[in-house]
C-alpha cells in the first residue's frame, strides 16, 4: 500500500494505482470466498488494514517529518496528507461535529474499487473496510484512538463514499517496565 | 568527534536495538539492566523535563552532557525512541539529524517494512545491522 502512485514521476518504488486496486480486488474475492459470510470478510479486512497501519504510519511520518498533532483537526489534515501520498486521493474533510471530535472523509468515488460491482448477496459488504483498520492501527501508534466506519459507499448507490471518524480516547504514555 | 553507542527502544521502553562502536568502559549489569536503567532515567528526565519547562516545547528533551560525553535523545511521534552516545565535542543539532536518518532510513526501511520483524521485539536482521553500520560510520561524526 505503501507503494502507490502520485509521488511525483521521479519516484523509481512507483507503482500503478490500478494494480494495487485489481490485487485488492482478488484479495477481497479470495476472503469472501473462504469465510463466506460477510460480516466475518469485513472483520477480517478491517483486521488486515490495522497491521498494514501501524506499519505504515511511520513510513508516514520519517516521510513528511511531522510531529505530534496538537488537535483533532489537525490530525484529520494528515489523514488527508497520507490519502495524497499513499493512494493520490484528495478526500475532503466535512460534517464536523460541534465538540470537534468527530469527522467525515469524502471520497467522490470507493477509493479502492475502481473495477468493481457488488453481487447482491454481498450487499452488507465493506469492499474499502482495509482502509479504516488503517486508519485506527495508524492513530493507535500515535497514541489516539478512534472508531472508523463507512456511512455511504458509492458501491451500493449512494452518490459518494464518506468515511467517519471518531475519537475515543487519547493512549496514555506508558510506564518503564518493571523488574519481573 | 566521535560515537560511542546507540540504544533504540520501543514505544513501551523495550529495548529493540544496541549497537556500539567506541566503548572503554563497560557496567556489570547485563545489557538488559542497563537497558532499564537507561529508559527510566530518559522517562524521569522527560517528565522532569516537561513539568519544569516554564513554556509549551515542541521537542521535550534533547540532549544532556558530561564532562566526557553527550546523550543525545529523539523520540518520533510514535514512541520510537533513538539514544546515541557522543563525545562534546559535537552539538546536539547535528546528532539530531544522524538519529533521525537512522530512524527514516534504516529503522523505517529495514525493520518496519520487513514483514518478518515483529513490531516491539529485539531487531536481529543482519541487513539491519550492516545498513545502520554504513550510515554511521559514513557519518563526518564518525571518527574512530
Amino acid at each position: 500500500m505503501a507503494r502507490l502512485g502520485g509521488r511525483g514521476n521521479l519516484d523509481p518504488k512507483k507503482v500503478s494505482g490500478e494494480l494495487f486496486s485489481l490485487t485488492y480486488g482478488a484479495l477481497v474475492a479470495q476472503i469472501l470466498k473462504d469465510y463466506e459470510n460477510v460480516d466475518d470478510v469485513n472483520k477480517q479486512l478491517e483486521k488486515m488494514g490495522y497491521n498494514i497501519g501501524i506499519r505504515m504510519v511511520e513510513d508516514f511520518l520519517c516521510r513528511t517529518s511531522s510531529g505530534k498533532c496538537h488537535d483533532f483537526r489537525d490530525t484529520a489534515d494528515k489523514i488527508q496528507l497520507a490519502f495524497k501520498l499513499f493512494l493520490n486521493l484528495s478526500p475532503t474533510v466535512t460534517s464536523w461535529s460541534s465538540t470537534s471530535d468527530e469527522f467525515s472523509l469524502i471520497f467522490d468515488t470507493n477509493p479502492v474499487a475502481e473495477f468493481v460491482e457488488l453481487p447482491d448477496h454481498c450487499y452488507n459488504l465493506r469492499y474499502a473496510n482495509i482502509l479504516a483498520g488503517a486508519i485506527r492501527g495508524a492513530l493507535e501508534m500515535v497514541h489516539i484512538e478512534v472508531a472508523c466506519w463507512f456511512v455511504q459507499d458509492t458501491l451500493k448507490g449512494d452518490n459518494v463514499t464518506e468515511l467517519r471518524i471518531k475519537f475515543l480516547r487519547r493512549i496514555e504514555d506508558s510506564v518503564p517496565p518493571g523488574d519481573d | 568527534m566521535t560515537i560511542f553507542n546507540l540504544w533504540l527502544f520501543d514505544e513501551k521502553g523495550n529495548l529493540i536495538y544496541y549497537r556500539e562502536w567506541n566503548r572503554k568502559k563497560n557496567t556489570s549489569m547485563e545489557r538488559n539492566e542497563e537497558a532499564k536503567l537507561l529508559y527510566g532515567m530518559l522517562f524521569s528526565i522527560k517528565s522532569f523535563v516537561n513539568k519544569l519547562s516554564p513554556a509549551d516545547m515542541k521537542d521535550g528533551f534533547l540532549s544532556y552532557k558530561t564532562s566526557k560525553y553527550r546523550l543525545n535523545y529523539y523520540e518520533t511521534p510514535t514512541g520510537v525512541k533513538l539514544v546515541m552516545n557522543t563525545d562534546t565535542t559535537v552539538t546536539h543539532p547535528i546528532v539530531r539529524d544522524l538519529l533521525k536518518s537512522v530512524y527514516g532510513q534504516i529503522y523505517v526501511e529495514y525493520a518496519v517494512k520487513n514483514p518478518m520483524y515483529v513490531l516491539g521485539q529485539p531487531i536481529e536482521s543482519e541487513l539491519f545491522g550492516v545498513k545502520l553500520d554504513d550510515l554511521v560510520r559514513a557519518s563526518p561524526l564518525f571518527k574512530a
